[in-house]
């Protein structure tokens, strides 16, 4: 498993540098049109050939693995951050308060996942700028996403509280923000960062979903989800293989991720 | 907890939840934008009083507490409203869709777990590396494909949708069963009945599975959550009507009213599935309670 782990970093950190080098690895950006080669084949200008309007594959898988791999770990950082302060907190108080946060806790994980994603984007306007798309659809994975995480904190927060050494700490007089700063969230650490790990891939999953049903990223900015949505025009014994060349990318991705979060989980 | 007390917390966060949902429908509805505006305004045909009258009754309805209340009664009484996008009421719609995809989920979570136990037994049975790393290879290749993306295969491949909630319920039981069995295996009393002689099939059925079926029933709430998620992507791509495809459609129109309704819908078969798993699981397992 360590040679895999070890694979897997290297594999995840080639991914990375090639998306942040899009610019200098392709000659065209995303959004480029190359009117007279609408769905091309992969040739020496294009590598994974061009889409329906033209534009170069590879250039837009590039900066779409930008897109996924800068904005979910973004998201999964706010939901971790979330799930510490709504989690954490209410087992560290204890009492009416953890039983509060279990109640909401519980409420939130019995929504299925995808339908209140839907219901919440669709709140907000769907012909809005593709910036603001991208900001629209992470945020929302790391608003929403916090409960799962918040579960495990909240148990986790509890054992350490009850814990002795916190129980010394109380007393010796230690209570309040300095007993939660110094003893509590140290023991908290490595949790945060396992729930943090397990989160970036749901979120490129989850994004992606989205993308595919019309409710992700705009036109013309790329992501994986908007990516995926070619293989809506699919024909599988056509040939035209490299055109899932975005979902083996995605699969190794998340696959690296999975790889990666088995040694944080330990560790946790 | 007792049994009692469960179903008693259970018909308490039902409640909680419909009046929740249909409070923050209203809300929602009434804070969605173009709420304020009536078609029938710019109607030429209208005189001026028609007109200060429409907008009367539109300024009453802008009080959200009012509106919320209206709403809400509204609700109690089974009427959640028209649907915007499809002009017909949302108790209507909900009612044609529902069955269909309590059919596919249904099946779609029947080859789910069929495929997981399976596959957990074999490989704890047969105690085999290779076998072991092919079965897990399998289940986390399919971990990492989403969900939509499995329901475009299976209308490339024409193959029947149901067959795709059950390839995307089946790796995340796969992992789950897998460890419980081998754990129950793993147990004392297995192992000596193992070594006293006792066929496969007797102390499957007579050690293994008695130890093993609370903590796999624990697990059937949240497979109903998961295949229901699973119904909107493989309902809205594979064409089928049922309720995933209807609040696809809905949120593409932001048809507020029909997407939160059925949000409500099956947030209460989720919250109902939990709860039964549940308590079954303490029955099986007081120590669990």
């Amino acid at each position: 498993m360590k040679y895999l782990r070890i694979f897997a970093i290297v594999l995840l950190s080639m991914v990375v540098i090639a998306s942040l080098g899009a610019g200098f690895l392709s000659s065209a950006g995303y959004a480029t049109q190359f009117r007279e080669a609408p769905n091309a084949g992969p040739s020496s200008t294009h590598w994974l050939g061009t889409d329906q309007l033209g534009r170069d594959r590879f250039a837009r898988i590039l900066y779409g693995t930008r897109v996924s791999l800068l904005l979910a770990p973004a998201a999964a950082l706010i939901s971790t951050l979330l799930a510490a302060l709504i989690g954490g907190v209410a087992g560290f108080v204890g009492g009416a308060w953890k039983r509060l946060a279990t109640s909401l806790i519980d409420l939130v994980l019995s929504l299925p996942w995808l339908f209140l994603l839907i219901t919440v984007r669709a709140l907000l306007p769907l012909n809005v700028s593709p910036l603001t798309s991208v900001i629209v659809t992470f945020l929302l994975l790391g608003l929403l996403g916090w409960a799962a995480s918040a579960r495990v904190m909240c148990a986790w927060a509890g054992v350490v509280r009850n814990s002795d050494f916190v129980l010394q700490a109380r007393a010796t007089g230690v209570r309040g923000c300095r007993l939660a700063i110094v003893h509590v969230l140290p023991n908290l650490k490595p949790l945060l960062f396992a729930q943090f790990w397990i989160s970036i891939p749901v979120f490129i999953l989850a994004e992606a979903n989205l993308g595919i049903l019309g409710l992700g990223v705009a036109e013309p900015l790329p992501s994986w989800g908007s990516l995926l949505r070619e293989l809506e025009d699919l024909a599988l014994y056509s040939g035209d293989l490299w055109k899932l060349v975005p979902l083996v990318l995605l699969i190794v991705v998340v696959s690296s991720f999975e790889l990666l979060l088995s040694r944080n989980e330990v560790s946790a | 907890m007792s049994i009692l007390q469960r179903i008693v917390r259970l018909i308490l966060t039902m409640i909680a939840t419909v009046l929740i949902g249909t409070l923050v429908t209203g809300m929602l509805v009434r804070l969605a934008p173009g709420f304020d505006v009536d078609a029938q305004q710019l109607d030429s045909r209208l005189g001026h009083e028609s007109k200060e009258a429409l907008r009367e009754q539109r300024l009453r309805n802008a009080d959200i507490a009012h509106f919320s209340i209206a709403y809400l009664g509204a609700a109690a009484s089974g009427d959640f409203g028209m649907s915007l996008t499809l002009n017909r009421p949302v108790r209507e719609l909900i009612a044609e869709r529902f069955p269909t995809t309590l059919r596919i989920v249904g099946l779609g979570l029947l080859g789910g777990w069929l495929l997981a136990v399976v596959f957990a037994f074999s490989a704890v049975l047969l105690h085999r590396a290779a076998y072991d790393a092919a079965t897990t290879t399998i289940s986390s290749a399919l971990l990492c494909v989403p969900s939509a993306v499995m329901a475009l295969l299976f209308v490339l491949f024409r193959a029947p949708a149901q067959f795709a909630i059950a390839l995307i319920v089946f790796p995340r039981l796969f992992r789950y069963a897998r460890n419980v069995l081998a754990n129950s295996y793993a147990m004392p009393h297995i192992i000596t009945a193992r070594a006293k002689g006792l066929g496969p099939v007797r102390v499957l059925c007579g050690h293994v599975v008695p130890v093993s079926a609370a903590p796999l029933l624990a697990l059937a709430g949240v497979s109903v959550s998961i295949a229901l998620g699973a119904a909107i992507p493989v309902e809205a791509l594979c064409g089928i009507p049922g309720i995933g495809q209807l609040a696809w459609q809905a949120a593409l129109g932001r048809d507020l009213p029909l997407l939160v309704t059925s949000t409500i819908l099956v947030t209460l078969v989720t919250l109902t599935a939990n709860t039964i798993s549940d308590l079954v699981t303490c029955s099986l397992s007081p120590s669990r309670a």
